[in-house]
């Protein structure tokens, strides 16, 4: 495909908007960056969203102050068709640290920049609802993504409110608090059921019970080190954050991942798609009573995770990507358990699938439970799985080729009802795609080199790397510090986009049918709160 | 019906049977690493590249202290790719759940050469690091305990203090057909007032930190604690900052605990075993106390 020029780009944008562009620059040829001369990004996102039916991907804030003397937003756009992010970096009023906000507009970014807020002590003007989001309401003033903020600050033992819930008032409408502390073995979150009898009129929720200060202290920690703590973000995405960690210090520092180590990234991304479907499936499946299939299908996982252990030493994949490719090649025989592994789970997933299909009462409890509109999931931003249930046709694998996936061809599987039935049915397809894409993989070239030295990493290079996790579009955007460390490493992990979509989706249904609504979303709090 | 049955059967019973048997694991897994003091000829490469600081160098003069915490290992394997004397080996062993926070940790003291090399092992503290090597016989006990002192079941109250989820993960895989805790008369419940056993993971953070304290006041006494995973321990990678207190003992006493990132089932069921005998302990000492 054919991307525009800077130049043409910087033309087109200057005779459009004047002098507020101040100038276009491409490190790489499918990063665009964008410079405002002050904050209104109002204008620039309208023309984008408008002209080119852009989609803002993710904002977030850096304190430039010390070298700059001032605070940058930055705004990523991709669009349909193309390869190439645009992102627009406006700086923050230095008098008032204000900045215009767009939710009102785009409700996806309502989270988003009210954790600029939070972080950074700046403030979106014109924000609907600019309560904290990212600390929670007890929280001093303190704001620990400024540079003057040291990470190891004391901060004193918590202590009064944590949110002020909106009340909810008419004649049986009760108040359901949930959480943090679950039922389960699932992570903490608070949620605030408003209901009339059975039906759940609103949803309110309070996450950030995890917030362990993880993009602080990527600021802190050398490269090397900083891989594991990627892969720590969120357990279940280990691979594919930790992939996405080390393709954004790869794109930084040019450099070239040899084809082997880019194919073996592929497969194991896939495997821990397949791994995760698998489980959600299966916990659906257990959420509406089918225990027979989720028994089956945690014992599929288990076959898995066997695998994952077989091909990295880890369960959870972990230790195995590094900057620079993958730490270990495989040998004849972890190729056959591969082959022979995947073999049997495809069999057997078939026979999982026929059983719940065959289940109609299962069907019954799905089919039109939690439904998401698609003009909703459009406006909420909704990314992944839940997404594509819901008609948003996103794919980073497709839509911004990584690893080795250009060089397979798959089907992205899209539905428009939106509802519990068919976000599982996107991960059924997703699972017989994957399959397929590492038994291609399997052929490709697996011999000769999987790494290359990490070299020294430039300072002071931005860019943005993106992966499709198995929820969805995970981004890392990083700046390159001296020494083999970073000044700023933003994550967005697809349920910081996708937890709107919960809300959503519940409202109408009975409270009985929360768990599989919920479990049909599966989000992470670790991801979301970082 | 029919199918599900025939399912059912065809497929037969996948249950492992540790720890009456060794686990099955793969051949590949990086359980933790063991260090051979006399060889180790420079402990630096392995303490520069080690993630999460679990081993750590103190130079004195022309003396070294090295410190290897399991409390803080990923089990990466890191340190044994950098150290080129081979004195660094990835095991298979995980069993290394302990009551002692002091049992996880080894620490070696050398000499130096100009060059900071070792010269000549001065000192080594190891006999502490215990990997359990009668496992099978505290798993009959432990079910012993569980069938005549606790009634028949023992409740566990899971809490997610602040992990990444993975833990939360190996905690589920307990509860599936292969690992299935249950067997012991093991179950999870929801209510802490039901539960004899507390299963912390994460680094606390200042968020989840009265969370954890109100699930713990809330259950009845006697009760124990276990710390799960690099972070539970110690704060793992995450170590203490403005949002993260470290480990459980900041918070909680803590009865045993369970190293890993995260620990596999066979490592966190270890443990569970290893807390019951703790809990059988303290229910004997209580009732002493009661007559
Ligand atoms: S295996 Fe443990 S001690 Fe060795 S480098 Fe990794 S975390 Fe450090």
């Amino acid at each position: 495909m054919m991307t525009p020029s800077t130049s043409a780009i910087f033309e087109a944008l200057r005779q459009k908007l004047g002098p507020q562009v101040q100038s276009v620059r491409a490190d790489r040829e499918d990063e665009v960056y964008v410079l405002l001369g002050d904050a209104d990004v109002r204008p620039i996102t309208e023309h984008l969203r408008r002209e080119f039916g852009a989609r803002l991907a993710t904002v977030f804030a850096e304190d430039r102050r010390p070298v700059e003397g001032v605070f940058f937003n930055y705004y990523v756009f991709e669009q349909k068709g193309s390869a190439q992010y645009l992102i627009v970096q406006a700086p923050v009023r230095t008098d008032t640290l204000e900045f215009p906000s767009l939710s009102a507009e785009l409700p996806a970014v309502n989270w988003q920049e009210r954790e600029i807020q939070d972080w950074f002590g700046l403030k979106a003007v014109g924000h609907p609802n600019p309560r904290r989001v990212a600390l929670h309401d007890n929280w001093p003033d303190v704001y620990p993504l400024r540079k003057d903020f040291p990470l190891e600050t004391v901060l004193p033992p918590f202590e009064g409110e944590r949110h002020i819930y909106r009340p909810a008032f008419g004649e049986g409408v009760l108040q359901v608090p949930v959480g943090p502390v679950h039922a389960g073995i699932i992570e903490p979150g608070h949620f605030n059921f408003a209901v009339a009898g059975e039906p759940i009129l609103y949803l309110q929720l309070r996450m950030f019970y995890t917030h362990k200060g993880t993009e602080k202290l990527f600021e802190k920690i050398p490269l090397h080190k900083a891989v594991f703590l990627a892969e720590s973000i969120s357990g279940d995405s280990s691979f594919s954050h930790g992939t996405a960690f080390c393709q954004a210090i790869e794109r930084a520092a040019s450099m070239e991942v040899p084809l082997r180590g880019l194919v073996m990234r592929t497969i194991l991304l896939e495997l821990e798609r397949i791994c995760n479907h698998v489980a959600d499936i299966g916990a659906i499946a257990t959420d509406v009573g089918f225990v027979i299939a989720h028994a089956h299908a945690s014992r599929l996982k288990e076959t898995l995770v066997d695998l994952n252990e077989q091909m990295t030493g880890s369960r959870l994949l972990r230790g195995m990507v590094c900057i620079g490719g993958v730490r270990r090649g495989w040998d004849q025989a972890q190729l056959d358990t591969l082959r022979n592994t995947l073999d049997f789970f495809a069999a057997e997933f078939q026979e999982l699938i026929n059983l719940i299909d065959r289940s109609e009462s299962t069907r019954d409890r799905l089919e039109q439970t939690g439904v998401l509109r698609p003009d909703k999931a459009r406006d909420l931003g909704i990314v992944g799985v839940g997404g594509r249930a819901s008609g948003v046709d996103l794919d980073v694998r497709r839509d911004h080729p990584y690893a080795a996936y250009s060089r397979y061809s798959f089907r992205v599987p899209v539905y428009e009802v939106g509802d519990v039935w068919h976000r599982m049915q996107v991960r059924i397809d997703e699972v017989n795609e994957s399959i397929g894409i590492v038994r291609k993989a399997m052929t490709d070239d697996l011999q000769r080199e999987f790494r290359v030295p990490m070299p020294t990493i430039p300072p002071d290079r931005c860019t943005v790397s993106a992966v499709e996790g198995w929820r969805g579009e995970i981004i890392h955007w990083i700046r390159t510090g001296p020494d083999n460390h970073l000044e700023r490493c933003k994550i967005k992990d697809p349920s910081l986009n996708n937890w709107p979509a919960l809300v959503e989706a519940v409202q109408g249904n009975i409270i009985a049918d929360f768990p599989v609504i919920n479990k049909s979303f599966n989000l992470s709090y670790s991801g979301t709160d970082r | 019906m029919l199918k599900i049955l025939q399912k059912t059967i065809s497929t037969g019973i996948v249950t492992a049977n540790y720890p009456a048997e060794p686990a099955k694991i793969s051949d590949r897994y990086r359980g933790r690493p063991s260090f051979d003091f006399d060889k180790w000829k420079d402990a630096r490469p392995a303490a520069e590249v080690c993630p999460t600081g679990a081993i750590s160098l103190s130079d004195k003069g022309d003396s070294r202290k090295v410190t290897v915490d399991y409390g803080l290992c990923v089990f990466c394997g890191l340190c044994a790719e950098a150290s080129s004397d081979q004195a660094v080996r990835i095991t298979r062993e995980f069993e290394l759940a302990t009551p002692d926070r002091r049992n996880l940790v080894l620490t070696a003291e050398y000499t130096l050469n100009p060059d900071r090399t070792h010269r000549g092992l001065r000192k080594v503290d190891r006999a502490s690091v215990n990997v359990e090597t009668d496992v099978e016989s505290l798993g009959k006990k432990a079910r012993e305990t569980i069938q005549k002192v606790l009634g028949r079941s023992l409740a566990i109250r899971e809490v997610d203090a602040g992990s990444c989820n993975g833990c939360e993960l190996e905690i589920v895989a307990l509860n599936n057909p292969v690992h299935d805790i249950e067997r012991f008369g093991i179950q999870f419940v929801a209510s802490p007032r039901h539960a004899d056993m507390l299963l912390v993971t994460g680094p606390v953070t200042r968020n989840m930190e009265l969370a954890l304290l109100k699930t713990h006041r809330a259950m009845a006494e006697p009760k124990v604690v276990v710390a799960v995973g690099a972070c539970g321990i110690s704060g793992g990678i995450f170590g203490e900052n403005y949002a993260s207190l470290g480990g459980v003992d900041k918070v909680l006493p803590v009865d045993v605990y369970i190293p890993g990132c995260p620990p596999r089932p066979q490592a966190l069921l270890h443990g569970i075993l290893l807390a019951v005998g703790r809990l059988a302990e303290r229910l004997h000492n209580n009732r002493a106390d009661f007559f």
